[in-house]
């Protein structure tokens, strides 16, 4: 029974990792493997010296990290303020809609944003004008570039999300609150001093996590969204080894600069791996 | 609050803080909920108003001409027609391979579980990388064909790892039984294994089914030709390079119409992809947030 699913990994999981040697090669596609000329180093050492080595580093870098700093804590808020919600059919149908952005394909998401705000006749530039404002060239402008794409995926997940939390909550006795209640703890007090501490381990578990996956960025909306226009702002290593090595065929180069991003996300991984262990009693592995 | 708690007099800070949660979670429900309003709202609304921009929540008037371009477009048809072939086939082969993978792994006297165990997870963490598995897939044949979006990802590894957990509660008395009864394996997944397991199941197709219906990459990456491409491809080409063909092509009847006709084409086109997405959403959110929970707890 698992010979097919072993053939599978085999084949699509472990001979493209056997393929990591197109990194040191100057591959063509014509000549094979085999065939191949050596180049050693070379890709690595072309990339990290050209200056979108930097620029790649910087991007990827940024989208994570304000990912995290302002789309943490959104699931997190909406989770306690759906606990503080008390009317069942209310918090319901909120948290139904919520989810739903979740199953919405990236290009449906990304196409809605290129519409709504398109310059000319974008439901968000028609409002902006009929106010007396000045039309904005939303995604073709750099400055705008991070807000959307951040923007965009917490309005994707901050509900799908918000889950876990609410399952963590779901799991504090209701004696610790009945008790808090009696010792005369407000409302706000219940909400810091029971509620808050029973997610701190989720909260914690989930953070490292996030942390470990620091270079991992969702690249495809990326692919979706950019134009040459914001490639200085939005252009990110998986989209850069794209363009490197599907469009032009230059697939030493990308995947050596693949490779590189691989065995940094790893490592990245491993580290906050442990650093999970460490602080709490979960980890990956 | 529990019936014995004592009654409370409703302070000042109650009511600040229910203030902010009925704020909060209203803004949420807004915020998520008006893109697709106003999708809907445009796509069904009279064109004359779409195209003077009158539309901003409700629909206003009542049309369904660009709907009827869009379901008489040969190209939207064929697009929408591969997607349903990958989600299709996809999903019932990821069935298929990751059942059979599954199963094993959550037998205990399984010599190999370990090994193939470590094997598999490990491509969760560590890949040869995009460019590898593109040249592999050149390689064998699969580039340009239809195989190329379903077999490199025939099984996720994730969704491995929640059916064998459920597997792993099923009791083992069971198979024994049937063993004992001469039953061979296959036969028991079938017969006993799969009968037990329709949440996971339900669980696993609603996982890979809305990957596949979501999915464009893999399009981008092995499809060259567009006959074979899924709706997600067609729909980057009008809605984010809103290419001028692609565009052009419903410029056919009469003039006046076709015309005003384009403008909404877009939403119609947004609500023919995620219709099938909203008709299941009911079983979709049921299943996604108890295969999360599964998922969470092992993970």
């Amino acid at each position: 029974m698992m010979i097919l699913p072993f053939a599978y990994y085999v084949i699509f999981h472990y001979v493209p990792m056997a393929g990591i040697v197109l990194a040191f090669q100057d591959y063509k596609m014509g000549r094979g493997v085999f065939g191949s000329d050596w180049v050693g180093f070379r890709w690595f050492v072309e990339f990290f010296q050209s200056f979108y080595f930097t620029r790649l580093m910087r991007n990827t870098l940024l989208f994570s990290l304000y990912s995290i700093v302002f789309g943490f804590p959104v699931p997190i808020i909406f989770a306690l303020m759906l606990n503080e919600l008390k009317v069942a059919p209310l918090k319901r149908v909120a948290q139904t809609v919520s989810y739903l952005p979740f199953f919405i394909s990236l290009v449906i998401i990304v196409g809605m944003q290129v519409t709504f705000l398109s310059p000319n006749n974008g439901v968000v530039n028609v409002a902006i004008k009929a106010l007396g404002g000045e039309p904005v060239n939303f995604m073709g402008q750099q400055s705008w570039f991070r807000p959307l794409f951040v923007g965009s995926g917490i309005w994707q997940h901050f509900g799908f999300s918000s889950i876990i939390y609410l399952a963590a909550i779901a799991g504090i006795s209701q004696e610790l609150y009945d008790a808090a209640e009696v010792d005369g703890a407000s409302r706000m007090q219940r909400i810091r001093h029971v509620t808050l501490p029973g997610m701190a381990s989720v909260i914690i578990i989930l953070l490292i996590l996030n942390l470990g996956r620091l270079l991992t960025v969702e690249w495809e909306k990326i692919l979706l969204m950019y134009t040459p226009a914001t490639y200085e702002v939005a252009d990110v290593i998986m989209t850069y080894v794209y363009r490197r090595g599907i469009i032009d065929s230059k697939y030493g180069f990308a995947a050596a600069v693949n490779l590189f991003l691989n065995v940094v996300n790893l490592a990245f991984l491993v580290f906050f791996n442990r650093l999970a262990r460490r602080f709490t009693d979960t980890s990956l592995w | 609050m529990t019936a014995g708690a004592p009654v409370r007099r409703l302070t000042v800070e109650d009511v600040v803080v229910d203030a902010v949660v009925y704020a909060g979670v209203g803004l949420a429900f807004v915020v998520t909920l008006y893109p697709f309003v106003y999708v809907l709202s445009m796509s069904i609304s009279d064109p004359v108003a779409v195209v003077r921009r009158e539309v901003f929540l409700l629909p206003k008037g009542f049309s369904l001409a660009a709907y009827r371009t869009v379901l008489n477009d040969p190209i939207v048809l064929r697009s929408y027609y591969n997607t349903i072939w990958y989600t299709g086939v996809g999903t019932a082969l990821n069935l298929v391979f990751t059942v059979m993978a599954a199963y094993p792994l959550s037998k205990r006297n399984f010599s190999a579980r370990r090994v193939l165990m470590f094997l598999f997870v490990f491509t969760m963490f560590f890949s040869g990388g995009l460019i590898p598995l593109f040249v592999l897939v050149a390689k064998l044949g699969l580039y340009g064909t239809r195989w190329s979006i379903v077999l490199p990802t025939v099984i996720a590894t994730f969704n491995l790892i929640i059916c064998r957990t459920f597997f792993q509660t099923l009791p083992e008395d069971l198979f024994e039984c049937a063993r004992i009864e001469g039953a061979g394996e296959w036969r028991i997944v079938y017969k006993i294994v799969l009968p037990l397991s329709k949440p996971i199941i339900a669980v696993l197709v609603l996982f890979y089914g809305v990957t596949h219906w979501n999915s464009f990459f893999w399009a981008l990456l092995f499809l060259p030709t567009a006959d074979l491409h899924p709706i997600q491809i067609y729909l980057r080409r009008v809605l984010i390079q809103a290419s001028p063909e692609a565009v052009q092509q419903f410029e056919t009847g009469e003039a006046g119409e076709g015309v005003m006709a384009m403008v909404q084409i877009k939403f119609a086109v947004m609500i023919v992809a995620v219709l099938p997405i909203l008709l299941l959403y009911p079983f979709l959110q049921k299943y996604f947030v108890k295969g999360m929970l599964i998922g969470a707890l092992k993970g």
